[in-house]
């Protein structure tokens, strides 16, 4: 009964270290998904949290600015449109172009804007996901 | 032609229900003529796939363009290899060839086994049988490869096709779905097996001696198809990692981890007749999450960025899912009876224990994977809302369960069955583990502090260390005796027990990748907008932008920067970092440079033209510590892998003799 004792310790142990870090990885990199007009209705105090949104871009909306990249994307259903601005140091994704599907992963801001961190772009019409490979570059994953 | 394929596809599908409905009957009915049949059904389900396929094939490189999937996923200007190629390309093509795959695997253990086992095999058909006809029912009704265009009848002749997806135009990426699915498919067998044997009463050892070449054979190509895979994405994608726990990637993964988890445990029950229901369990898993993985690819039930397509087969999955887990619980929990173990763990210092701790972590590190993959679909079951989590959880997670599993690595082979001793253990360890200080201290002096990396070099070299005492002892041993030197006397260690040496020749090479893996841990990454003429610097590199230049053949169009490599003064050559857009597709893709040397790969992407300035170049340069080790120790693995499979000179019998007298006693008690 013992030796049956010492791995029920053990083992405890083990699944509750295991358990802890798993918590404290979740919240480390959490990121929830949003609609552009869930944001549109999020309280202030909820700007900290990482969000992943996403939007068809508005035809001319890009605009460069430095370092910095502004444009808007839309939401044909509840027809509305967010204000991003892109401040990651990657380059953008090719298939990042007006009309194209953009996913942007950051943070809302106390002025209703987006910043984002990272962009995923899909051209509508040529996309065809690669059958069970990544048939886009991920979202920076060594770093996000 | 078109009809002949999809009525092939049809036919297999009937056929693999009666081959399911004789086997199963004549099993239950003792009806040796269905039996006999529905084993000829197998074959014939394995003839009518090969037309299918080969049809498939034909149209693929004669670029008939009537066929929709060829319209979609190839064209004129692709080498012949990726017109091949793109017979895994897609969606209908790829399920085509899992079916076709399958259906091979039930050929070849049907013949392999035509004269053994002949109350396991109309199971082990009825298995196979059942998982072909999910995967039939899919090519025939859900994702049919034969959809023709109406030419001539609304819509016009096709010049060209679509091309397949130019990231996929890479050769490794030509071989890497076949690899993988290999390795999925090939778990069926074991699995088929295991629960042939519990419907027979038999849960002994016939079925794990019977499966685990075939167990072996196949991680070993699951393996392949990851590296493979990870390799891909290194060379290709572009962002120079080569694993980012995306839900694709980690649905290879997890049945790996898995049947690594099954290939340890069932020395347990080979050696000592313990944790039967535990290996029955983790072989139904592995099964199970070789069709999850599959469905996780094919359904784009987790969104990632690569899983913008949905589809609807999805629930077609899950159903499967349901009634085979629900079939095989209830069959497991039936028998319990018969997988009671022999003999009980003595002693937390002992072999059993370091395998029991060895499954136990791989299953948390299964379970973690899985959980993170399937956290948006959790999160949004149970509050509502869709949240996911990135790399930072898995590597919390799993870099200290690895640093665990390296640490068993050394510790388990060594380790005394039933129970050890302190003293023993010190005498067995003092060498590995002076071998670790030493190096701890060394890296430490040399200026490295980052500790995970400490940790797992120290690690490293723990474990080699044990290897190589194993093999030292064992041949200076034969040396001695046989009066021959201690390179053959090697070869003659392992030879005479290929199992156990071809296994810590895994194990090395598991190492070495460990020590590739931690290389990442010293990454380093610029990213430059440059001119013709400039300089800039990375590490230790001098980056001289001596050219950029374009053009164009009929598959892609191309802009490429020659970039002469300096380091302290002395020039080492051009790298030529390249963008291509695709003419067919119009997409444009990445094709890196690399410098690999064993210390460290130096890599650099043509990112883009710049937006701002039409002259300059984004070019995003990385140096990778160690990377070339990964590699290294896969092909290392997979060596092992091979010698596992050799079959052992000297045949060691007394562990089972042992084994096969307490299994001849409580079969006769169960009588």
């Amino acid at each position: 009964m013992k030796t049956y004792l010492r791995f029920g310790v053990l083992v405890a142990a083990i699944i509750g270290t295991l358990a802890w870090l798993a918590a404290s990885g979740i919240n480390e990199s959490k990121t929830y998904y949003k609609t552009i007009s869930e944001l549109k209705q999020l309280p202030a105090s909820e700007s900290g949290k990482r969000m992943r949104v996403t939007g068809d871009v508005v035809p001319g909306s890009i605009k460069r600015d430095g370092e910095r990249v502004h444009f808007q994307i839309f939401e044909k259903e509840h027809n509305q449109t967010l204000n991003v601005v892109y401040m990651g140091k990657d380059p953008l994704p090719d298939t990042f172009r007006d009309s194209a599907q953009a996913m942007a992963d950051g943070k809302l801001q106390q002025d209703g804007s987006f910043h984002a961190n990272s962009i995923a772009a899909k051209c509508p019409s040529k996309y065809e996901a690669a059958p069970g490979k990544p048939a886009q570059q991920p979202l920076n994953p060594a770093k996000s | 032609m078109e009809t002949l394929g999809a009525f092939a596809l049809l036919l297999a599908f009937c056929l693999s229900i009666y081959a399911f409905a004789a086997s199963v009957s004549g099993a239950v009915w003792k009806k040796p003529f269905l039996i006999v049949s529905g084993r000829r059904a197998v074959y014939a389900v394995f003839a009518l796939l090969s037309v299918a396929s080969g049809i498939l094939i034909y149209a693929l490189m004669t670029s008939d363009f009537r066929f929709a999937y060829v319209a979609a996923r190839s064209n004129k200007a692709m080498p012949a290899v990726y017109k091949f190629a793109a017979w895994w390309g897609g969606q209908e093509g790829s399920l085509l060839l899992w079916s076709w795959l399958l259906s091979f695997y039930s050929a070849v253990v049907l013949w392999t086994n035509r004269k053994k086992h002949r109350d396991l095999l109309p199971w082990v058909i009825a298995v196979l049988s059942f998982t072909q006809i999910f995967f039939c029912t899919l090519n025939v009704f859900v994702e049919p490869a034969f959809q023709m265009l109406a030419v001539g009848k609304g819509v016009q002749a096709v010049p060209d096709g679509n091309g397949l997806n130019p990231l996929l135009q890479y050769w490794l990426m030509a071989i890497h779905p076949p690899a993988l699915y290999l390795g999925y498919v090939g778990f069926i067998v074991p699995f088929a097996f295991a629960f042939a044997s519990l419907v027979t009463k038999q849960p002994g050892e016939q079925w794990i001696a019977t499966t685990r070449r075939w167990s072996l054979i196949t991680w070993g190509f699951q393996s392949m198809g990851i590296m493979l895979g990870q390799g891909w994405a290194y060379a290709v994608l572009g962002w120079g990692g080569y694993w980012g726990w995306d839900p694709v990637e980690n649905a290879s993964l997890l049945p790996w981890i898995t049947g690594t988890a099954f290939l340890h445990s069932v020395m347990m029950q080979e050696k000592k007749g313990m944790m039967k229901i535990w290996n029955m369990v983790l072989i139904s898993a592995t099964y199970f999450l070789c069709i999850f993985g599959t469905f996780l690819t094919r359904s784009g039930v987790v969104s990632s960025v690569h899983a913008f397509a949905q589809s609807s087969l999805g629930t077609w999955f899950l159903g499967f899912l349901c009634i085979g887990m629900v079939v095989t619980t209830f069959l497991i929990l039936r028998r319990l009876d018969y997988l009671k173990s022999e003999a009980q763990l003595e002693s937390v210092l002992s072999r059993e224990s370091s395998f029991l701790f060895n499954n136990l972590i791989l299953l948390a590190s299964c379970f973690a994977v899985l959980w993170g993959t399937l956290f948006p679909v959790i999160t949004e079951a149970v509050m509502g809302e869709k949240i996911t989590v990135g790399a930072p959880f898995f590597n919390k997670v799993n870099i200290p369960i690895g640093l665990f599993l390296l640490l068993l690595t050394g510790v388990g082979p060594l380790i005394a069955w039933r129970r050890s001793s302190w003293e023993s253990l010190k005498r067995a360890f003092r060498w590995p583990a002076a071998g670790m200080f030493l190096t701890m201290a060394v890296l430490g002096a040399l200026g490295i502090h980052h500790a995970f990396a400490l940790i797992s070099f120290g690690l490293c070299v723990f474990v080699l260390v044990t290897i190589a005492m194993e093999f030292w002892k064992g041949s200076r041993a034969i040396a001695a005796k046989n009066q021959m030197n201690l390179v053959r006397a090697m070869f003659e260690l392992t030879h005479r027990n290929t199992r156990r040496y071809g296994g810590y020749l895994v194990h090395m090479g598991i190492v070495i990748m460990f020590i590739g893996y931690t290389g990442a841990a010293f990454n380093k990454d610029t990213t430059k907008e440059v001119r013709i003429g400039d300089r800039f610097q990375i590490g230790r590199y001098d980056l001289h932008v001596k050219s950029v230049s374009d053009g164009d053949n009929p598959n892609y169009s191309w802009q490429r920067a020659v970039i002469g490599v300096y380091a302290g003064g002395d020039y080492l050559g051009d790298l030529q970092p390249e963008r291509r857009v695709y003419a067919a597709s119009q997409q444009p893709t990445s094709e890196v440079s690399i410098r690999r040397r064993l210390n460290e790969d130096l890599y650099l992407n043509f990112a883009s033209m710049s937006q701002t300035d039409a002259d300059k170049a984004i070019i995003q340069a990385y140096v990778f510590p160690l990377v070339s080790w990964i590699w290294i120790g896969f092909y290392i693995l997979m060596f092992g892998t091979l010698v596992c499979l050799i079959p052992s000179k000297v045949k060691y019998s007394y562990a089972k003799t042992q084994v096969v007298g307490v299994y001849a006693r409580q079969s006769e008690t169960a009588k």
